[in-house]
């Protein structure tokens, strides 16, 4: 069973979400969703400043087989993306929750994280794909 | 086996092949310094024996319709007749000049102009181009097509091709090309589109579908006289993909399906040669009512003889898209193909193609393989899935196509379409013996058991070829595009 | 039934296995509206002997003599060996290499290829190839588009004196997707780029230089790239592949070289072939190769640790990305590259630079033979590669048809597209032209002009 840390958020199309002490949202791709896609060997990150809405697409992921969109969990302003995934996409696979993130949103409404699933539904989530 | 080194690496400065170039001095003229090269490019200084065994010791590195059984799904890797290559390379062919007056180009206009008439009559369409110089080309002529007739009826509010989630990734690429929103049309248990998410899909801004038939699924798609009235009556109209059109060739024609453009892979269904990689040749034909729009040049006739058609003669025309006529070359072998068989013979392409399939997939069923539609008639081409061999021995789509190479055979197309887990799709054509499919299937079934004896054999296979299997992690992630001297 | 190997016996055992009794009930899921009684009538099939007799007597119908045409498409001495290796069934009828292990013959090729492409343009990186020249500039302006995120305009300046076909094919590929071609004004006394007019840019995403152009001229590329980069626009360059063993390549021009350059493969080993096929190159600079569109290659290791090749990137293509992908291509013109590239080892760098330098000295000669007859006179000043425009001094059209009916393929009538240049040819003599060929075009064209004059 892949890691699921209970202090983050989830999203359905398998992002986490975290909302840190400065206000700001930080987001990558979970365990589950590294493993699913394989060794990554780009990441496309997002462009800085850009408006996003909940659900747009602002990054993508690449491994040898697949190309992945990266969707922002929640509304916001792209404040920062994670510059050493440009030589190292590798860290998304070995370190997804930490050195693997991909961007921080500066949220028009931190509250709405709430929205996302926590751990355990998401583990929910993940249990129902696999028995499809 | 020898590894091979680049054909850089065999090269000593100052040697070359002194037969092939002038053996003036080099003189440049009136050229201006600044506009000059400062320092040589670099290229191999090499032997004209060293250039002959390095490439031919590379094409022994490579498997080939001449030397295996090749049953990639959906490519159609039939028997390139090497009459269409010895005809298409006559010196008055290979000479002539792209420009050169119509009274000097009689003898292949000839020729463009039969094949034309030749494809629209198998087809059931008004007019065929030979323009577009591949699959991919021809797909987004036709797409250009359909978006130039909207256009000139002044109905701009049509934004949106329909393409089913089983269709090849060409489609939706094209349709993106050509300027619209592609709207994903879900496929039912049996293979076919799913009508009622049809009808719910088209409206005022439907300009058309883009649709295989038989489609990548393998299956014939049995409604399609229905689904061509329903996008009909939404105004869209409809794009045939050709890649499987030799599965039907002859025996039903798009035409009389409803299609209203096509294109027809010449390097599929009339016999011209991969090459590894292209060239090809994407003929399309069109419809009465799409017949203006038609990509130029083609080949025309009154009473002088034959002449180009261009922008004077077919003033709506999407335009020109290469800078000559295509990719003549393979319209001559496509014609040399096309001449041999005649009416019947296009016929029996169809129909040997399907007794092929259908006998592989009945034998491979008998063996205990799972096939994907069993209810099914296979077209030219099937579907097996080994989900369960993936599930029971750890042993997956793409270990059993690699343990295929080591037996000699080229493994089918893997994990496409993309809807069935752990898929092969597997397309025999009409040019293989009933002894070569019956060694297939023994190879299939003997792999089947070493995966249960030794499952590493095979997830570590191929074993026998000049590479075992490449890190192509490795090879996206610190890219060696070029080689460079040390 | 020509290529159709089977018995009657197998057709009898293979039916009994699927448990139909005749071909056409492997059909019935076909409507039955839907399945082609018979076909309308067609030529009829004819065997390999009849068919070569056709053939034969209509490719000696087009054959004629020397030919003086370029415009796109040059006919150079191509050695033996090129095609007969290319045309060997390993690599005549191999797929596409999708399966790595069993195509490392096609894949180093591949490679090599690119290496070579490098080498000539002076670029970082090469794609597999393109359709042709024309179309894979259409790739080429949509690959600049992406690339040049800071403009968003879409707008393309084309220099006017690119190939105008090249200009037109270029507008159908890439007319649906919100690029506007606009036009980079040409001096007409000199055939070139007006350098001197030039205003600053704007909001343009790329500049289109064709080097030499299509009237044989040298472009200032030096200046051009310059002020293209200084006004935030990338430069495309559209080259002749064999000039560039003798002229600065794309990659050297200005002071930061062209950021991608593209034009026709044909004069590396492809013989004219009546127009096709021949194959478009794509070289570009590193940053740019996620946005290239096309197969790529790259070098890695197996699991061996020994040397392979593979297709790479791949996700930036069609079967992956599908609605988002950088092209729909995805088959290319390989046996033609697999043709150039063993052209390119067996001339190798002084090799091409001879040819090139051949080619320049015959078109100089050939338009210094044909200037000396009354009112023929050389259409722009400067300098020339091998191609170079020539006023006749009465109506082009005619003068070449009596030419041709001479057996001599006299040039390109330039009025087919500037309505001005009505009495101009575009001449090319390539290193396959000898002085005898050169003598017997200069009297038939004084012949031809005096049954006009």
């Amino acid at each position: 069973m892949s890691d699921l840390p209970t202090d983050l958020y989830y999203a359905s199309s398998h992002e986490w979400a975290r909302l840190d002490d400065d206000g700001l949202i930080t987001v990558g791709i979970t365990d589950h969703a590294q493993e699913a896609l394989g060794d990554l060997v780009f990441v496309e990150t997002p462009s800085l400043d850009s408006s996003v809405e909940a659900g747009d697409a602002c990054a993508v992921v690449e491994s040898v087989k697949a190309a992945s969109d990266i969707f922002a969990p929640v509304a916001g302003v792209i404040v920062d993306a994670n510059g050493r995934l440009t030589d190292e996409p590798e860290l998304v696979n070995t370190d997804p929750y930490g050195d693997g993130w991909i961007m921080r949103i500066k949220p028009e409404e931190p509250d709405l994280i709430e929205e996302l699933m926590s751990a355990e539904d998401y583990e929910h989530m993940l249990a129902a794909e696999e028995e499809d | 086996m020898r590894q091979d080194q680049l054909i850089f690496d065999e090269g000593r400065p100052g040697r070359r092949a002194r037969g092939q170039a002038p053996s003036e001095p080099v003189d440049t003229g009136d050229l201006p310094a600044e506009s000059l090269r400062t320092t040589p490019p670099i290229l191999p200084e090499v032997s004209e024996l060293q250039v002959v065994r390095h490439y031919t010791r590379l094409s022994q590195k490579n498997f080939s319709i001449d030397t295996q059984f090749y049953p990639l799904g959906s490519c159609t890797m039939k028997y390139n007749p090497r009459a269409g290559n010895a005809l298409a390379m006559l010196p008055g062919f290979l000479d002539r000049h792209p420009w050169a007056a119509t009274a000097q180009s009689q003898g292949y206009l000839a020729c463009v102009h039969e094949l034309q008439d030749m494809l629209r009559d198998v087809t059931g369409l008004a007019g065929v181009s030979l323009t577009p110089m591949a699959g991919a080309q021809g797909e987004f002529a036709g797409v250009a097509m359909i978006r130039a007739y909207h256009r000139a009826r002044g109905d701009h509010g049509r934004t949106e091709i329909l393409v089913p989630d089983a269709a090849h990734g060409t489609n939706p690429a094209t349709a993106v090309m050509c300027g619209y929103k592609v709207r994903e049309l879900p496929t039912d248990g049996e293979g076919d589109v799913d009508l009622q998410a049809l009808r719910e899909a088209v409206g005022p801004r439907t300009a058309g579908i883009m649709l295989t038939n038989p489609s990548t699924l393998g299956v014939f798609e049995r409604r399609i006289r229905q689904m061509a009235d329903i996008v009909h009556e939404a105004g869209g109209l409809l794009y045939y993909d050709g890649a499987n059109l030799n599965a039907i060739l002859g025996k039903s024609r798009p035409g009389d399906m409803g299609f209203d453009v096509i294109h027809i892979n010449l390097h599929k269904t009339f016999s011209t040669p991969h090459g590894g990689g292209g060239p090809g040749a994407g003929a399309i034909g069109a419809s009465e009512r799409l017949l203006p729009y038609l990509p130029i040049p083609m080949a025309g006739r009154d009473e002088n003889g034959y002449r180009w058609l261009t922008e004077v003669d077919c003033p709506h025309s999407i335009g020109r898209l290469s800078a000559f006529m295509g990719n003549a070359g393979v319209i001559l072998r496509a014609y040399v193909y096309a001449r041999m068989l005649g009416a019947e013979g296009m016929v029996r392409v169809a129909e040997f193609a399907t007794l092929n399939a259908n006998y592989l997939m009945t034998r491979l069923r008998a063996e205990g393989f799972q096939v994907w539609f069993p209810q099914r008639r296979a077209s030219h081409e099937f579907i097996i899935s080994l989900k369960r061999e993936a599930k029971e021995l750890n042993v997956t789509a793409m270990d059993v196509a690699k343990r295929l190479l080591d037996y000699g055979y080229h493994a089918p197309t893997a994990y496409f379409p993309l809807l069935v887990p752990e898929c092969l799709l597997i397309e025999p054509t009409e040019t293989e013996t009933r002894e070569e499919l019956d060694g297939f299937i023994a190879a299939l079934v003997a792999i089947r058991q070493e995966a249960r004896r030794d499952p590493e054999l095979v997830r570590s296979a191929p074993h026998d070829l000049p590479v075992r299997r490449l890190d192509e992690v490795r090879a996206a992630r610190e890219l060696d595009l070029c080689w460079t001297p040390d | 039934m020509p290529f159709i190997p089977h018995t009657e016996d197998d057709i009898r055992d293979m039916l009994a296995a699927i448990g139909v009794g005749d071909v056409e009930s492997l059909f019935d899921e076909i409507p039955d509206g839907l399945r082609s009684g018979r076909l309308p009538p067609m030529l009829p099939a004819l065997q390999e002997m009849q068919v070569t007799r056709l053939m034969h007597e209509r490719a000696t119908r087009d054959l004629v003599g020397p030919c003086f045409i370029g415009a796109g498409a040059y006919r150079h001495h191509v050695p033996a060996a090129v095609w007969q290796l290319a045309t060997r069934g390993e690599f005549y009828s191999a797929y596409t290499p999708y399966q790595a292990e069993a195509s490392q013959g096609t894949l180093q090729l591949i490679y090599e290829y690119q290496s070579m492409m490098c080498g000539l343009m002076a670029m970082d990186v090469s794609n597999a190839s393109l359709y042709d020249g024309a179309s894979g500039l259409g790739e080429a302006m949509l690959m600049a588009v992406r690339a040049n995120q800071r403009v968003r305009s879409g707008r393309i300046l084309v220099a006017d004196s690119l190939h105008p076909v090249y200009r037109r094919v270029a507008e159908t590929v890439v007319g649906n997707q919100g690029v506007i071609l606009e036009s980079l004004p040409l001096d007409a006394g000199s055939g070139v780029v007006d350098t001197a007019a030039l205003g600053a840019i704007d909001d343009v995403v790329a500049v289109v230089i064709p080097q030499p152009n299509f009237f044989g001229r040298l472009e200032d590329v030096d200046r051009l790239v310059d002020w293209a980069h200084g006004g935030g626009a990338l430069v495309i360059g559209v080259v002749n592949p064999l000039a560039m063993a003798l002229l600065k390549p794309p990659g050297e021009w200005g002071e930061a070289g062209a950021d991608i350059a593209c034009g026709d493969g044909q004069p590396l080993g492809v013989p004219l072939s009546s127009g096709g096929p021949y194959y478009g190159f794509l070289c570009c600079r590193r940053s740019m190769v996620r946005r290239m569109p096309g197969r790529i290659v790259g070098r890695t290791v197996d699991l061996d640790g020994r040397t392979g090749y593979t297709l790479t990137l791949q996700a930036r293509e069609q079967h992956i990305r599908r609605s988002r992908a950088t092209s729909n291509i995805c088959t290319n013109q390989g046996l033609v590259v697999t043709a150039s590239t063993i052209h390119m080892a067996l001339l190798g760098a002084e090799g091409l630079r001879r040819v090139a330098a051949t080619c320049h000295a015959r078109t100089r000669e050939l338009t210094a033979a044909l200037s000396t007859l009354p009112g023929v006179a050389p259409l722009h000043a400067g300098p020339c590669f091998h191609e170079r425009a020539l006023d006749l001094g009465q109506p082009a059209a005619p003068v070449l048809e009596r030419l041709a009916a001479r057996g001599i393929l006299g040039g390109y009538a330039l009025g087919q597209h500037d309505p001005a240049l009505g009495d101009a040819i575009l001449v090319c003599a390539t290193e396959c032209i000898e002085a005898s060929d050169i003598a017997a075009y200069r009297d038939a064209l004084a012949e031809s002009l005096q049954e006009a004059a």
